[in-house]
């Protein structure tokens, strides 16, 4: 990761000068907003940070911001990331995805980005819908979702993000939603202090193919009692008047909601994002249904492991140490190393 | 006793036993001795996929060929003058390929009736008649091991694992090979149990005197170093040459090289051998599938990288999207594709050069690369130094088509003096373009080669994007206008045109041929070989050899037109002979073979000869 250095960096600096084309109303402008607002703060310089995308609605986000970027193909973004990030220290890589893009086509390469922890901040946008072909259901859809492709209902169980980034061994795992900016920007300043891959969802808002999917989440009549704002060393509770809380049973392995009132102060769990094992933050991960009950938002985990990026440096250096000369002069010993013979 | 020496020009020794009984490694110590002796050599290593074949059945025949010489050979030779057969499934599986009167040692521990049923022989073949026709050595190479160990401290497993050192002593007599350096070899390789150097050398020794004392082996062999242009040599294979050569790219160009590779028979040697090198910069990254490889491996080029994927072809169909995506981006990427035989898994470890149309058109749209081949095992040192060229250049992906006979087989090699090797020094661009003087402009071209600037991420004033989308010619943006994208596709069809490539040469020692032999890749050494052996009978015949497949050389044209007839041999149906075909018109006559194994020269000169004796 670069080292922050004093700059006087604004929002505008980090508009490109391309027209932004997502249908209007789409989730993906507050992210958008968000993130431009937020860059000025990494004191980065622009051209040390880079977004790599795959394909998608909000793949199109490189071409958005004034930094270097690059719009590849679908699913792949993580892995161009990683070549670069690992070939670069020196840079401050970014990875937009969607959950097409990182879930289904891309499924793989998401995953073995987080267990290498490579130092990625990868940040995908989840609508639960293919908005860029039209309105397919997603793997991250509810199971009966109808669409084009399923006019009877989907027929598949989608994934859990964060419960799959969990089970991948990433070291960071966050959730935000597009339209808290506040709450985006605090996920995204914790992320890129993380060192190795950071992993955020943010809830997005297709107003399309999937109108108000998270509405309960934004609502003000519903929100407080929908959320739960993670924070860490606090007890987790929530609702409107903090009358609901989060206990893990005696007995049982996962985390439960309770009324705050019928549980003694001293048993609703404390948050704490830095436990090693991930079992924990994956039980967080399995709080929500799909009515969207229950649904933490905040980093779930933040551990340290090293990054992929320092053990290879790490290992080129050691090698570098240990060899003398020009790097013609070590050529031409490795050339005539082995067994070799004379003619004269 | 001293016994008859009798010298020879050239020898053909194939060493075939069960996958377990350490043939690679037999024939790979006899190929060492040889270099030190000054031969011209060339191998040919043919072994199963399967690690372990069930012991002692026909799958599981391993076998290594070494062909040496008092003069420049070309290929692994075609038949055996001899064949060590260390059970009754290596002699049944080689025989067919021995020319009557070459000599035969068997092992005679292995030819038990459990043995000889495994692999059909309803009556040992020792014993039956059936080989009067050979010279047969039958020699308890087993049992005379165990014995010689009888003294050391060794288990019973370990004394026999030792019998492949008996009779590589046995040959290494016969040939008067010198054998200090395999003596030194055990020394490194058991360096951590003093026991097993010790009961290898003694089972090598032991080898060495059974023929010294033996009644069986009246003669010995002598064949005097070839003549050889002055300079330091080394036996190398291609796969260590490919890797070499990309080593030194890195180091000609100062730019760090970073391979992106899954693991894949027959090209993960690459991908072990690169990542010992550290210390030049060269990073190496197990991908988790070939996709990963090589996008790690363009993410690397656009950060400023040399960016390198290794691969096998179902590899590099799994590639395809990714190299489209770089013919797109317009960046630096060598992919190298060491080939075999297909469809699908095919037969991994077999050679076959049926990727050619793949590498010049299996991408969707219109993504035209640039393709090169290598023709020999240490060529491949200089194809790589050439597709990191052509890549770094003209920022274009570059397909390195090898394949596994040239990957695997080994040949001496002159080493080149680093300093002798290409300049690949690159410019990034550093500042603004654009006529205003503050603009970027990621796809305004250098006029010269069509390529369009590097500029990499930590270059303050350039930022930028790019990606797979249709992209307005100079600024790059998106674009959908139709006259753009009809300019784009014909421009970066232009660009790969644009890429200076040698004439290709042609060998015509008395200019008076009429047909031409144009091959490419690694048929190089069995269409040399057959070329001599027609001239020799005083048959005219022409050898071209492409190692540019795109862009073609631009002198190819005139060279066919003045030949009557062509012939295109190749491993493949017929994939060079379309392309000639389609671009000159000419009516080239293919002739091809995918049995997984190189041509023989005996077949391409028999072919060659009907068609110069009807020209």
């Amino acid at each position: 990761m670069p080292e922050p250095v004093a700059l006087k960096l604004t929002t505008k600096d980090f508009k490109s000068d391309q027209e932004v084309r997502w249908c209007p109303g789409c989730g993906d402008y507050a992210i958008l907003a968000a993130v431009q607002s937020f860059m000025p703060e990494l004191q980065i310089p622009r051209e040390r940070i880079v977004f790599v995308s795959g394909i998608g609605c909000s793949s199109r986000f490189p071409y958005y911001m004034n930094t270097y970027g690059m719009h590849s193909i679908h699913g792949r973004a993580p892995a161009i990331a990683t070549g670069l990030s690992v070939s670069r220290p020196d840079l401050s890589v970014w990875v937009v995805t969607g959950d097409g893009d990182a879930l289904s086509i891309g499924g793989n390469h998401l995953i073995h980005a987080l267990r290498r922890n490579v130092n990625l901040k990868i940040l995908l946008f989840n609508n639960r819908i293919y908005g860029l072909t039209k309105g397919q259901y997603s793997p991250t859809s509810e199971v009966g979702k109808v669409t084009k492709s399923t006019p009877v209902g989907s027929a598949d169980a989608p994934f859990n993000p964060l419960s799959l980034a969990l089970g991948a061994e990433a070291t960071f795992v966050g959730r935000t939603i597009d339209s808290d900016r506040k709450h985006l920007q605090s996920v995204l300043r914790a992320a890129a202090e993380h060192e190795g891959s950071a992993f955020v969802e943010i809830y997005q808002n297709c107003n399309i193919f999937n109108d108000g999917a998270f509405d309960e989440l934004k609502e003000p009549a519903t929100r407080d009692d929908y959320l739960i704002r993670l924070e860490h060393g606090r007890p987790i509770t929530f609702g409107a008047d903090g009358q609901f809380c989060v206990v893990h049973p005696p007995g049982g392995f996962g985390l439960e909601v309770r009324e705050t009132a019928s549980v003694p102060a001293d048993e609703i769990v404390v948050h704490d994002a830095t436990v090693t094992e991930p079992a924990y933050a994956f039980a967080l991960s399995r709080l929500p249904g799909f009515d969207l009950r229950n649904t933490p938002i905040g980093i779930f985990r933040d551990v340290r492991r090293p990054s992929y990026d320092s053990v290879v440096q790490e290992q080129g250096a050691t090698a570098r140490a240990k060899s003398t000369g020009t790097p013609e002069e070590q050529l031409a010993g490795l050339l005539s190393s082995g067994d070799t013979w004379t003619i004269l | 006793m001293s016994k008859q020496v009798q010298q020879l020009d050239r020898v053909v020794i194939r060493f075939a036993g069960d996958s377990g009984d350490g043939m690679q490694l037999t024939g790979d110590r006899f190929t060492s001795e040889t270099a030190q002796l000054g031969n011209d050599i060339s191998t040919l290593p043919n072994f199963p996929a399967e690690i372990r074949a069930p012991a002692g059945t026909l799958p599981g025949v391993s076998s290594f060929q070494v062909h040496f010489a008092d003069y420049d050979i070309l290929t692994p030779g075609d038949a055996p003058n001899v064949l060590v057969a260390m059970n009754p499934a290596a002699l049944k599986a080689n025989l067919a390929d021995l020319p009557r009167g070459a000599d035969i040692i068997v092992n005679t521990d292995e030819f038990t009736r459990r043995n000889l049923a495994k692999v059909g022989y309803q009556a040992s073949p020792l014993d039956d008649g059936s080989l009067d026709g050979y010279v047969l050595h039958p020699v308890a190479l087993t049992s005379m091991t165990v014995g010689a160990l009888a003294e050391h401290d060794v288990s019973k497993k370990d004394a026999e694992r030792a019998k492949n050192m008996f009779a590589l002593g046995l040959l290494s007599w016969m040939y008067s090979r010198p054998y200090e350096s395999t003596i030194r070899f055990l020394e490194r390789k058991f360096a951590a149990r003093p026991e097993l150097v010790a009961a290898n050398t003694a089972a090598f020794k032991a080898g060495w005197n059974f023929g010294e004392t033996t009644e069986d082996f009246a003669v010995r062999y002598e064949v005097k170093p070839a003549k050889m242009n002055p300079g330091t040599y080394r036996n190398i294979t291609g796969n260590a040459a490919l890797s070499l050569g990309l080593v030194a790219a890195g180091v000609r160009s100062g730019l760090p090289v970073f391979l992106g590779a899954y693991p894949i028979t027959p090209a993960s040697d690459i991908l072990h051998e690169l990542s010992k090198h550290k210390r030049f910069g060269v990073t190496t990254m197990q991908a988790e599938d070939e996709i990963a490889a090589i996008g790690a491996a363009l993410g690397a080029s656009y950060g400023g990288a040399l960016g390198v994927t290794t691969t096998s072809g179902p590899g590099v169909a799994l590639k395809g999207e990714t190299i489209s995506l770089a013919v797109a981006l317009e960046l630096p990427l060598v992919i190298v594709d060491v080939q075999r035989a297909g469809p699908s898994t095919g037969m991994p470890t077999k050679t076959e050069q049926a990727d050619l149309n793949m590498a010049l058109f299996g991408r969707h749209g219109e993504a035209p690369v640039a393709v090169i081949a290598p023709r020999s095992p240490s060529d491949c040192f200089f194809a790589a130094l050439e597709a990191a060229r052509i890549a770094l250049t003209h920022r274009t992906p570059v397909i390195l088509l090898s394949d596994n006979y040239v990957a695997n087989g080994s040949e001496p090699w002159l080493l080149p003096d680093v300093d002798s090797l290409p300049d690949l020094r690159v410019e990034f661009a550093t500042t603004p373009n654009g006529e205003d003087g503050k603009t970027f402009l990621p796809y305004l071209r250098d006029p010269a080669t069509l390529a369009r600037p590097w500029a990499i991420p930590g270059t303050p004033g350039l930022e930028h994007r790019i990606g797979g989308l249709e992209k307005a010619d100079k600024t790059g943006d998106i674009s959908y206008d139709p006259a753009n994208h009809d300019f784009m596709v014909r421009t970066r069809a232009a660009r790969i045109e644009a890429i200076e490539v040698p004439d290709v040469e042609v060998e015509d020692p008395d200019s008076d041929a009429r047909v031409l032999v144009l091959g490419w890749g690694s048929t190089y050494g069995p269409i040399g070989a057959a070329c001599r052996g027609l001239r020799q009978r005083g048959l005219p015949v022409a050898q071209a050899h492409l190692r540019h497949l795109a862009p073609l050389p631009g002198n190819l044209g005139e060279v066919l037109g003045r030949y009557e007839r062509v012939v295109i041999p190749e491993m493949n149906l017929g994939q060079l002979a379309h392309v000639i075909r389609a671009r000159y018109l000419v009516d080239a006559i293919p002739y091809n073979q995918v049995r997984g194994l190189p041509f023989t020269a005996t077949e391409l000169e028999t072919m060659l000869e009907e068609v110069v004796k009807n020209a």
